[in-house]
């Protein structure tokens, strides 16, 4: 197996797609000459052509707009935002037109399309350009929302959301771009909607996705040499939920921890918190914490800036806490 | 002078535009029934543009419009009970009863939609566009927006790539002169629409909508010009409601005066008197299809009344698309007609993508004459 950067797998997974079906074009700010402002789509304007893979105006609603006017008609649109947060520009495409086609045309009209690009905090971007937007498409029916962690999750998960007859919206991390993985070649597809245990364990759940996903790993080295063993759940999909797979493994541990980005209030924590109290409360034998980043907005000073997200030490104290050891 | 009109589209245009009003004159008698609720808007004043732009059209040419959506779908030849029974929130409606006044959907008739967010469609008629340009197809979209609209950034973005990329859409601007009580005047740097089209290098015009013959002229033209790869454009249809924004509305911000005159102007007597005084029809022809078309909208009604409200099941359905599920074809699920017109795609392996946005030497001439490598 080869390995790829994050942002290597999901270049393959677009040209491979590209390759496919030729009903899929990439739109996107500086997706063609420039190769792409993260890179994803380096090489491709040459491979595809100005057709399919478009430079887009700086015109997020007007653009987002159009590729969903062509998913309409039977195109299969990759609309790459340059990041999530200038998308809050694009939003009334995404959840008033590409969400509700379906719903209010009565299963006439299918939107197969997929907004994509990256998301999350952190970098010194102060308030505008670092926010963990995810819990705010999650919200909305009609929309799958996807958030995978590693490279072969994110090859495998964009060629399933390219294949899929919905819109689906899509965080990649934008700290992840250059993080390094094993990425099986070709036909690798992973399904919407499956989570997956990335690390089994046994004394407790934390649920997670994202770069999230890695201080939760660091956080498990340490507490496994304390003698602690950490499951660690990476959602991937955040709509539609993989119940089963949350409730399997609080099952088995019987205490969960939730770590996630961005803010808590309405975060998606909250929802997996829900479908445990109300389908799992008898096998747990802590409350479930959240690892969430603090209720502010995001600070340019460094300190500040470390202080808003989680991180190990604030995870390993929440298992900590779970487990009634030192602290609790 | 011989009219340059056949009399089989003076009586279609009538036809319709006769249809579009009693259907809406019935509809505002059922809303005040309470067979009908939520926002309900009425297009009545403005059936020559609907009237005179689809006959100037193609019947596969997309169409998509705005929230005051039920007279385009209409002259289209959509289904006038199904319409109704959208409205009165029944299973036989187009959408199940989901959509309502704001969202009928005709996908077999090729109208793809009203939308209830002022502006929200005119991106999406530009992604058809694209669509079609994109697989090489002669077909056109039209897209219908009120004069308010054209102050919304989804204007200004959306116009600025049609243009740039030449998409094949024609953008017909309703100017009834009011975004809801606003005269758009009072609140538009530039009111008369169409000049917009100059700051894109965009094809615009504007015609009098209340004259199904000058719109039919016009769209001819246009919609030739858009097929022959030449780009979009901008028609600003000059016309006026004779109604409130919507059915609730006794629309007191415009004077009696005002809505009298205009009434002088009403599209549908205006047409009779053209094809009598070119003797092209005799009153006759037109009691007739009056009294066709009074019947029509009777059907409608008791089509609708008797059509029961959707099972509950139904919320759970038409929200996600399930892997192999087929798309809802609503003539052949209501009425159980066959419907073989409904669009299927060239699957991706049979496509060809030709078209070239931005041929790399054009780019490349122009990073040269910016001193660019
Ligand atoms: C984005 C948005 N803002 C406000 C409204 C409320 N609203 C509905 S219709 C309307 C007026 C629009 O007028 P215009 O575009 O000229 O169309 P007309 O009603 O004249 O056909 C307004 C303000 C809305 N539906 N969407």
């Amino acid at each position: 197996m080869a390995e790829l950067m994050y942002r290597e797998a999901l270049n393959q997974a677009l040209s491979e797609e590209m390759e496919r079906d030729a009903n899929v074009f990439l739109i996107g700010e500086e997706v063609g000459r420039y190769q792409g402002a993260f890179k994803v789509s380096q090489g491709l304007l040459d491979k595809f052509g100005s057709a399919r893979i478009i430079d887009a105006p700086i015109s997020e609603l007007g653009f987002t707009g159009l590729g969903v006017g062509a998913a309409m008609v039977g195109l299969r649109p990759v609309v790459e935002m340059m990041t999530w947060n200038f998308a809050i520009l694009a939003m009334d495409q995404i959840v008033n037109n590409a969400a509700k086609l379906r719903h209010m045309s009565g299963g006439q009209l299918r939107c197969p399309i997929v907004f994509r690009g990256p998301g999350g905090a952190g970098g010194r971007l102060s308030s505008q350009h670092s926010q963990a937007l995810e819990s705010t498409y999650a919200h909305f029916p009609g929309l799958k929302v996807i958030a995978p962690a590693t490279p072969a999750d994110a090859k495998g998960m964009l060629k399933a959301a390219i294949r899929d007859d919905n819109p689906v919206v899509m965080f990649e991390g934008e700290r992840l771009y250059a993080l390094k993985g094993e990425v099986p070649e070709g036909e690798h597809v992973v399904p919407l909607g499956k989570a997956d245990v990335k690390r089994e364990g046994k004394d407790v759940t934390v649920i997670t996705w994202s770069r999230m996903y890695y201080f939760c790993e660091e956080a498990a080295k340490q507490l496994e040499a304390e003698g602690i063993s950490v499951e660690i759940l990476d959602l991937r999909t955040l709509r539609p939920l993989d119940e089963e797979a949350i409730l399997a493994s609080v099952r088995k541990t019987n205490r969960a921890v939730i770590v996630e980005e961005g803010w808590p209030l309405a975060g998606v924590g909250a929802q997996v918190v829900d479908i445990i109290q109300s389908k799992a409360f008898d096998e747990l034998d802590a409350p479930v914490l959240r690892v969430t980043g603090l209720d502010v907005n995001m600070s340019y000073a460094a300190n500040l800036e470390n202080a808003i997200q989680p991180d190990a030490p604030k995870i390993i104290a929440a298992v900590k806490k779970v487990l009634y050891r030192e602290g609790a | 002078m011989a009219s340059a009109y056949s009399k089989d589209l003076l009586l279609t245009m009538y036809r319709k535009m006769y249809l579009m009003r009693r259907f809406e004159e019935r509809t505002q008698q059922q809303y005040g029934l309470g067979k009908i609720a939520g926002f309900c808007h009425l297009y009545i004043g403005q059936e020559a543009v609907a009237a005179g732009v689809n006959e100037a059209i193609r019947p596969d040419d997309y169409m998509l419009s705005g929230y005051r959506d039920h007279a385009q779908p209409l002259a289209r030849g959509s289904h006038a009970g199904m319409i109704m029974a959208e409205l009165f929130g029944r299973t036989g409606g187009y959408s199940k009863g989901k959509g309502g006044s704001m969202h009928v959907f005709d996908i077999e008739h090729h109208f793809y939609g009203g939308y209830g967010i002022v502006g929200g469609q005119i991106p999406l008629a530009a992604g058809m566009a694209f669509a079609s340009r994109y697989r090489n197809e002669d077909r056109i979209t039209v897209c219908y927006f009120g004069d308010a609209a054209a102050n919304q950034g989804a204007f200004h973005e959306t116009f600025n790539m049609a243009a740039k990329w030449k998409l094949p859409v024609l953008y017909i601007c309703e100017n009834n002169r009011y975004g809801m009580g606003t005269a758009i005047a009072r609140v538009s740097a530039e009111p008369e629409i169409h000049k917009r089209g100059a700051a894109y290098n965009m094809r615009h015009e504007a015609v009098d909508g209340m004259d199904a013959l000058k719109v039919y002229d016009a769209v001819k033209d246009a919609a030739a010009y858009i097929r022959a790869g030449k780009g979009p454009v901008l028609m600003e249809a000059n016309t006026y409601r004779f109604r409130g924004h919507s059915v609730v509305d006794p629309a007191n911000y415009r004077s009696k005066q005002e809505v009298e005159d205009e009434r002088k102007n009403d599209p549908i007597p205006r047409l009779m008197a053209y094809a009598i005084k070119q003797k092209l029809a005799k009153e006759a022809d037109f009691e007739a299809i009056e009294a066709e078309v009074k019947e029509q909208v009777d059907e409608a009604v008791k089509f609708a009344d008797e059509s029961p409200e959707p099972h509950l099941d139904e919320l759970w359905r038409d929200t996600i698309v399930e892997e192999g599920e087929e798309d809802v074809r609503p003539r052949e699920r209501v009425l159980g007609v066959k419907v073989d017109k409904w669009p299927s795609y060239p699957s991706g392996k049979d496509l060809k993508v030709t078209w070239d946005l931005e041929p790399r030497e054009q780019a490349e001439k122009a990073d040269k004459a910016a001193g660019l490598k």
